[in-house]
């Protein structure tokens, strides 16, 4: 239970709340010693930004090879080694930790907390990571990166196939990776159920702390599985063991199914926080208290559900049989219904509001509809003798990234312009921000939306150069200018998180007029997050403060 | 491939129609309840059940009706077939380049398969390294070639022509590189066709750069990887070459059979074909003319 105090009255406005900002230690050794849930958060963060515009590079290499037909500007050899990192980049080193940055800043925050349940614990966390990522780029130095792609099919992982080291290094990295993933989650699961502030049930908390919540519970359950498959390869490759190994008698598709049982769930650990900074920022904006807010939580925990009985959605064209293939179709196809009830509850949200269109609004918005297409297409997937042409294909890179940019990293943006101003003070460059935001609209578009074609006329994926059949320049042309674009558009991001940083405008403790309890602090908060709290009567504890003639706790929620 | 298109047609228009949905919902409500100056506040909504059973109920009835088109498209598009059901042709994919194995008449083919128009050839799939993956778009679903795994689909074209296709399970360094050829002719054609792949290759060429060629290919170590039939050379683990001047192109569709592209061939395969499993021989300028006369010989 949060021991912070509370308030004796409950004065008019939020704005009175805070305290002064101190810090424990200060200069670079208060960074790297730190053990506050925030700077760890930050640390998250800049470390997922950095390698954002790693993997951001790599991308961009690959574009450049791929602009046209019989390109010799990478080799086969340098092509798969960045294709294989730029995959597992921004997969574990992007997506995973800029959302478990974001959980770390804000979970305690929201629900009324000094710190996470076990702050040294957090750190170690987060050392693991950056030490994991450092390790896994480490391979370039150290005789080749991993060529085999992000999910690093057996037996082509194996040593026969893959000699030199990269694969090596991509299984200790993503252990390693893994063991901060899995601690992390178990912090993040115990703040939220012991550290909540009194009168924040646990259906008033907060959704993003919902989804992180649920979120959580994936990683414990499915991140085990993919450290044991990683031990396996590397028993498989440094002491000549026969898991994976066919000729020797081991199994091939064991490792997908393994694989899988992981890579599923993964997707929405990467997915469902990304709906939780959404289903923050779209009331906010619209003014509006969450539409139908048992729904969308509820709807979270039957995808986490689903997303553990659909791995084989993956393994369409492996041969499993007709039989194997009906169940897991019918796991996938029923996993769009809980994902149609969010997004038509966000849309209900904006429905009759006053929508301020900032820049974090601007990208939920755009979020709904590219979202939206990954979905879709998602689902013609599952009716899967379209898998069967269309898997492995161009027109699968076009499906991921509808989700995974068009989805998750358009939802980082939407959060991070939300809640900068909580973690530095200032405000970002709305004018930059909205930049920012339709040159990404146009380039995430222009890249992506191509690649659907690219492969419904044939074009697989993970291929380092195409002959020249009618069509396919034009069309990777067209994806490479859209990269560079979303290149652009990234750069100017960078200029205004560091503008922005040096000389913003003071933000104050509540520029949005938010209702959450992140809010009721100072911006930054100090080391101990909140002097005070107002008193938790319902969801929305600003809005009771702001509007006590119609509090949320009189319409019972 | 028509179930398969067809069924991508209809779950194309309902994927389409759901997305003009979304998008017109999400493009009304953001033109339509923009902020307006008066900065008067909206009324608080918590939600209506009777919507949400709306968008909950509804999406599965859609999802029943798509889930029955699968169902039917899978019947249509992959026939079942029975344990006893007589193999017509195994494949076997190798790193980088398709082994065809035609079991009735013992012809073997590499990376172009000829196929008698209208007949439905049942396929064995195999793999001698890695995981590769079957798919020629225009002639139905793609299959993996899995190590320890074989698997099996029916093949059939319904018009002649020659239909593009490619390796689409990432298998390596040179996966860009392991394209097929499927070459569909009427049965006569075929049938003559089969009766040329089976033929000895004539005499060995008498005098000239070609007959030098063919020493030199017994005397390197080309037969260690390579069979050419009728001679010592019967190395299975590259395309068997015993008909190489038949083909369309070479290195599995890296460019087109011409002599001009074989010497290049020859003479750096690295250059050509970067982490191949066809070795640098440093062949002289000489060597390189003998062998490629020599290979043309064999039509």
């Amino acid at each position: 239970m949060s021991d912070v105090p509370y308030m004796p009255q409950m004065p008019a406005t939020a704005d009175h709340l805070g305290a002064t900002v101190e810090h424990e230690k200060s200069g670079l050794l208060g960074w790297v010693a730190t053990v506050d849930h925030k700077r760890i958060g930050i640390l998250y963060l800049l470390t997922s930004l950095v390698f954002f515009g790693v993997g951001g590079i790599e991308a961009l290499l690959m574009r450049i090879q791929l602009a046209r037909p019989n390109n010799t500007f990478l080799s086969p050899g340098a092509y798969n080694q960045i294709f294989t990192m730029h995959g597992t980049t921004m997969i574990f080193l992007v997506a995973m930790p800029a959302l478990t940055g974001m959980a770390n800043y804000l979970v305690p925050l929201m629900i009324g907390a000094k710190d996470v349940a076990f702050p040294r614990l957090n750190a170690f966390s987060f050392w693991l990571l950056a030490f994991g990522g450092l390790f896994l780029y480490f391979s370039f130095i150290a005789g080749g990166a991993p060529a085999a792609g992000w999910f690093s099919y057996a037996p082509l992982s194996e040593q026969p196939y893959s000699s030199t080291t990269g694969v090596d290094y991509y299984a200790i990295g993503l252990f390693v990776l893994g063991m901060g993933s899995i601690a992390a989650a178990i912090n993040l699961i115990v703040t939220i159920a012991g550290f909540r502030a009194v009168g924040l049930t646990i259906r008033r908390l907060p959704l993003f702390v919902w989804m992180v919540l649920v979120t959580q519970i994936l990683i414990l359950l499915a991140l085990p599985a993919l450290n044991a498959s990683l031990s396996m390869l590397l028993i498989d490759r440094l002491m000549n063991g026969h898991f994976f190994v066919t000729d020797t008698g081991g199994s091939a598709l064991l490792w997908q199914h393994f694989f899988w049982a992981f890579g599923h769930p993964e997707v929405y650990i990467v997915v469902l926080p990304a709906f939780g900074m959404i289903s923050e920022v779209i009331p906010v904006f619209s003014r509006k208290v969450i539409y139908g807010y048992e729904f969308v939580a509820a709807s979270t925990v039957a995808i986490a559900v689903l997303s553990f009985l659909v791995w084989a959605h993956h393994m369409f064209a492996v041969g499993l049989g007709h039989s194997i293939d009906v169940v897991f179709a019918i796991g996938s196809m029923l996993i769009a219904v809980p994902t149609g009830v969010k997004i038509f509850n966000w849309i209900a949200t904006m429905w009759g509001g006053s929508i301020r269109f900032t820049t974090s609004m601007l990208f939920a918005t755009g979020f709904l509809v590219t979202f939206t297409i990954g979905g879709l297409s998602g689902i013609s997937f599952a009716a899967f003798p379209i898998d069967w042409q269309v898997t492995d294909t161009y027109y699968l890179v076009a499906h991921l990234h509808y989700v995974l940019f068009g989805g998750t990293v358009f939802a980082i943006f939407a959060g991070v312009y939300y809640w900068f101003p909580k973690m530095s003070g200032r405000m970002l460059s709305e004018k930059l921000g909205k930049t920012h935001f339709w040159l990404m609209l146009v380039g995430f578009n222009m890249t992506f939306m191509v690649q659907h074609f690219m492969g419904l006329i044939g074009m697989p994926r993970r291929v380092f150069t195409y002959p020249d059949l009618p069509g396919w320049a034009a069309l990777n042309m067209t994806s490479t200018i859209g990269a560079v674009i979303m290149g652009i558009a990234v750069a100017i991001f960078l200029w205004n998180l560091i503008i922005s940083f040096v000389a913003g405008e003071p933000a104050g403790n509540n520029p949005w007029d938010a209702w959450t309890l992140e809010w009721a602090t100072t911006s930054p908060p100090p080391a101990h997050n909140f002097d005070l709290l107002p008193p938790i009567r319902s969801r929305r504890p600003l809005w009771d403060l702001a509007h006590p003639e119609d509090p949320d706790w009189k319409h019972g929620h | 491939m028509q179930p398969i298109s067809h069924l991508f047609l209809i779950v194309g228009i309902v994927m389409a129609a759901i997305l003009l949905l979304v998008t017109v919902l999400v493009l009304y409500a953001s033109f339509r309840y923009r902020d307006s100056a008066a900065n008067k506040l909206p009324r608080q909504e918590f939600g209506r059940t009777s919507l949400e059973i709306l968008w909950t109920v509804g999406p599965v009835l859609i999802l029943v009706f798509i889930f029955a088109m699968t169902i039917h498209a899978m019947k249509e598009s992959d026939p079942a077939f029975s344990v006893n059901q007589q193999v017509d042709l195994v494949i076997v994919a190798h790193q980088w380049w398709w082994e065809a194995r035609y079991t009735k008449s013992g012809v073997v083919a590499a990376n172009e398969i000829h196929l008698p128009v209208g007949k439905r050839l049942f396929v064995r799939l195999e793999s001698a390294d890695v995981i590769h993956d079957w798919w020629v778009p225009q002639l139905g679903r793609k299959m993996d070639a899995v190590p320890g795994h074989p698997n099996f689909l029916w093949l059939e074209a319904d018009s002649p022509g020659f239909y593009s296709g490619t390796c689409a399970e990432y298998c390596g360094a040179e996966h860009a590189w392991m394209r097929i050829g499927v070459i569909a002719e009427a049965e006569s054609a075929f049938e003559s066709w089969a009766q040329h792949q089976l033929e000895v290759p004539s005499k060995l060429p008498s005098g000239g750069d070609a007959a030098q060629g063919s020493e030199l290919f017994q005397q390197l170590t080309c037969g260690n990887c390579h069979t050419i039939a009728g001679t010592s050379a019967q190395g299975k683990i590259g395309p068997d070459l015993s008909h190489i001047g038949d083909r369309l192109t070479l290195a599995a569709g890296r460019f087109k059979n011409t002599p001009a592209n074989l010497a290049h061939w020859l003479t750096d395969p690295q250059a050509v074909k970067p982490d191949s499993h066809m070795p640098n021989f440093q062949l002289t300028d000489p060597q390189v003319r003998q062998l490629t006369a020599y290979l043309e010989t064999l039509q």
